[in-house]
């Protein structure tokens, strides 16, 4: 998954898949909704992303119920969280190389 | 966004600088989804200007109540009833007022800046913020309800302040530290319990104008030029 030269993370190359990853480090859980309301992406697209993330083990998938609607919410998992820094260190790194 | 992989043989410097774009972009999305930034200054100094405009009509209602007491005609129970009502209402014209005002600024700057009003983080920061002043309102009506209105500027400043502390989490930070302004005030006028009203005045319309007006001055002067 990892580059062996940069270490960048290829899971992370898509631009809505670290959205998604952005988002959820910083808020506990989030529902399909408002994640698509702050990507500003259609619901098809957010879901081939966030069913990716999930089988990579980076998010996982609460389902709940609001009243009788569904209410799915993401949240990040420890290896998600632990990805999503490597690849940000990485891209740390990257700058520091070039500079 | 990074656009990596359409441009895969760009020079490295372009490289780097679509990196340092990457990480912008993560720190912007990270920001916008955890904190509610359309909060304009203009609310707060609204809410300023109509506290103060109802601690004035407040100081008035006072100013008659006594003046009737000081000529001798005897206070009875109905009076203080009508004088607590009279304020009551009053406090919630003005809070109501304050409310619409604060609430047209604030969705006025989300359209300006093209951000959605009613979103995640509005969500949090409206929840945080109420369930402090939900408890302090109720809180200041029980003490009302039992003829103790000593306290009532006090608690008012401090469940403010606590609110605004706790809501901060989920917007600008200088709410933050008008919230600490809040508390400090609330505390100190604890002690001087019958000028309470002036603290309430400093507390909800001061200190909001005056945080209003360094928040406008930081984050919207230039958009508005």
């Amino acid at each position: 998954m990892k580059n062996p030269i940069t270490g960048l993370n290829k899971v992370f190359d898509n631009r809505i898949r670290l959205g998604v990853m952005s988002i959820l480090m910083v808020n506990e859980q989030v529902n399909f909704n408002d994640l698509k309301q702050m990507l500003e992406v259609t619901d098809g697209n957010l879901a081939t992303h966030l069913v990716n993330l999930e089988d990579n083990g980076y998010i996982k998938i609460h389902k709940g119920f609001i009243g009788r609607k569904t209410n799915t919410t993401y949240a990040v998992t420890k290896a998600g969280e632990k990805a999503f820094t490597d690849h940000i260190a990485a891209l740390e790194n990257m700058i520091k190389g070039v500079k | 966004m990074s656009e990596q992989n359409q441009h895969g043989h760009s020079t490295t410097s372009s490289r780097g600088a679509e990196t340092l774009q990457e990480i912008s972009d993560i720190k912007r999305i990270m920001e916008r989804s955890s904190r509610f930034i359309s909060l304009s200054g203009l609310s707060g100094i609204a809410a300023g200007v109509c506290a103060l405009v109802g601690a004035y009509v407040a100081n008035n209602i006072l100013k008659d109540y006594y003046v009737e007491l000081n000529r001798g005609a005897a206070s009875t129970y109905e009076d203080f009833t009508v004088l607590k009502i009279k304020l009551v209402i009053l406090a919630i014209v003005i809070l109501l007022a304050a409310l619409i005002l604060a609430f047209v600024f604030t969705w006025r700057r989300a359209r300006q800046n093209h951000l959605p009003f009613w979103d995640l983080t509005a969500r949090k920061l409206l929840w945080n913020v109420l369930l402090p002043l939900i408890a302090g309102g109720l809180f200041v009506l029980a003490m009302l309800q039992y003829d103790e209105w000593h306290f009532v500027a006090p608690a008012c400043l401090v469940f403010y302040g606590l609110a605004l502390v706790n809501g901060s989490k989920y917007t600008l930070s200088d709410v933050r530290y008008l919230g600490y302004s809040e508390i400090i005030l609330g505390l100190i006028s604890t002690q001087f319990i019958h000028a309470g009203l002036y603290f309430w005045a400093i507390g909800f319309g001061v200190l909001h104008i005056i945080y209003g007006t360094i928040m406008w001055w930081k984050y919207e002067r230039v958009n508005s030029q």
